[in-house]
């Protein structure tokens, strides 16, 4: 087996990787924020709800939930089939970057000072024109760090796929580990730094974009 | 029938009474300055007026019109229309940071005129077009504005670029972007440097006019001798006195007053 055949194997492989990381993003940053809402809401059964929801995902290992949602609905009910493999990652994820997010939203939105929104409810702007206008901005910029953090996690959590047979980049390494081959294993690395270093570039763009005001 | 009329306003916080049933009236033109030791509820009484707080038990009527009543259930959208009426200078500021100082005074004005399409059913697109007018229409009066507080060289500052004085200016240019009837300052100059305070006093007295009335709460006294047309002072949560700035300053016999005057004497 060659060193191109190889190389191209696992970019297949990571193209996989890609998506579910871009997948579950695409969905995780919204459900979080609206978990976060939930978690501050004043209605206390909700919030009860939704903080002991956020506890029992961030309270167990995400292999776990990956298993979980594959398995689970087949093993409970009968005559229910079981999602697609990929999907059934996505979900999991999905959810539970959610909550992950979630408590980084919510930390950084509690972090505003309250004159801000006062200042904005005696300028006569509505509940949603506050947060769209005067205090989603401040929250991006207080959380661009620990949100990094978690989305480069979550590049190298996708690797948690292959426990239920998703043919992401670390699987189709151990495939050639099982046929006697094992450097393309650790040659998996490249692919990762190099995402992760495009990321963290990423990154930096975005706080140097937000670092034209000081609070 | 007075330009502003508060009645019987009570304020508690779970058990804590902070306001014990205050009244009193303001007539377009005049300054009000309310004075007293710090933990008394003057900035409750201005936090209920501008409808930060929620006055337990009262009354605020407005140019002839009952703006609010403690009996009443208000939605967001109400108390946000309410609001427009009466302005509130924060004593920390409370400017945008992300906004420049022209931003800070031309977002409600945006805000205001892009609500009153939307209230017209005005369609998306045609809405975004008529904002365009509208934008550009708001940002020379916010520089108009920002002019009247001396700041016309410093419209596309931050306010982190800018000094605790200027950004006072700022909040008091935004709190008259909605040309509002009632304008309150809530202890403008505390958070301020001594040398700073000077500046912003001077703009508030340049204020003055017939349109607008002014509710000061204040611990500079020889500012609020100077500028107010009435003079509340307060203590536990009611007014103790209350009369024009010679009755309070000048000829007052209320024992409290005259200690609570006397710390400031030189």
């Amino acid at each position: 087996m060659d060193f191109l055949t190889v190389t191209l194997q696992l970019l297949e492989g990571f193209v996989t990787t890609l998506e579910l990381f871009g997948l579950t993003l695409l969905f995780s940053l919204p459900l979080g924020l609206i978990i976060a809402f939930g978690a501050m809401s004043k209605f206390k059964p909700l919030k009860a709800v939704v903080k002991t929801f956020v506890w029992i995902i961030r309270g167990t290992p995400l292999m776990l939930q990956v298993i979980a949602v594959y398995y689970g609905p087949a093993l409970l009910f009968e005559g229910i089939g079981m999602l697609p493999r990929f999907i059934a990652v996505m979900v999991a994820f999905v959810i539970n970057y959610a909550c992950y997010f979630s408590e980084i939203f919510r930390g950084g939105i509690e972090a505003i000072p309250k004159g801000q929104s006062e200042a904005g409810r005696v300028l006569g702007l509505n509940k949603f024109q506050i947060f769209s206008k005067i205090i989603l901005l401040q929250v991006i910029k207080r959380i661009v760090a620990p949100m990094s953090n978690e989305i480069i996690t979550l590049v190298k959590d996708t690797s948690l796929a292959r426990v239920i047979v998703v043919t992401e980049i670390l699987k189709v390494a151990q495939d050639f580990t099982a046929k006697g081959l094992i450097w393309p294993l650790f040659y998996t690395a490249i692919y990762y730094l190099i995402f992760v270093g495009v990321l963290t570039i990423l990154f930096g763009f975005i706080e140097k974009k937000l670092s034209f005001y000081k609070e | 029938m007075a330009f502003l009329e508060v009645r019987n306003i009570h304020k508690q916080f779970g058990d804590l009474v902070v306001l014990k049933g205050i009244d009193f009236d303001l007539e377009r033109g005049e300054v009000l300055s309310i004075i007293g030791s710090s933990g008394n509820g003057k900035t409750t009484l201005l936090r209920c007026i501008n409808f930060l707080e929620i006055a337990s038990v009262g009354t605020i009527a407005l140019d002839g019109e009952e703006i609010f009543s403690a009996d009443k259930k208000y939605t967001d959208k109400e108390l946000t229309k309410i609001q427009h009426d009466i302005g509130l200078v924060f004593q920390s500021f409370n400017l945008f940071p992300q906004y420049t100082a022209l931003q800070n005074v031309t977002l409600a004005l945006d805000v205001k005129a892009e609500n009153e399409l939307k209230e017209q059913k005005i369609g998306y697109f045609q809405r975004k077009k008529l904002m365009k007018d509208i934008k550009k229409e708001n940002i020379e009066y916010a520089k108009s504005i920002l002019d009247k507080v001396g700041l016309i060289d410093k419209i596309d500052y931050y306010p982190c670029q800018l000094s605790g004085g200027q950004q006072q200016r700022v909040a008091i240019a935004r709190a008259l972007s909605l040309k509002p009837k009632i304008l309150c300052f809530d202890e403008p100059t505390s958070a301020l440097d001594p040398e700073l305070t000077g500046e912003v006093l001077r703009v508030i007295k340049e204020l003055k006019s017939p349109e607008i009335a002014m509710i000061i709460v204040t611990h500079e006294m020889k500012f609020a001798k100077e500028v107010s047309d009435k003079v509340i002072f307060m203590a536990d949560g009611l007014i103790e006195e209350m009369g024009t700035t010679e009755q309070i300053f000048e000829k007052s016999q209320n024992p409290k007053t005259l200690a609570f005057l006397g710390n400031f004497a030189e």
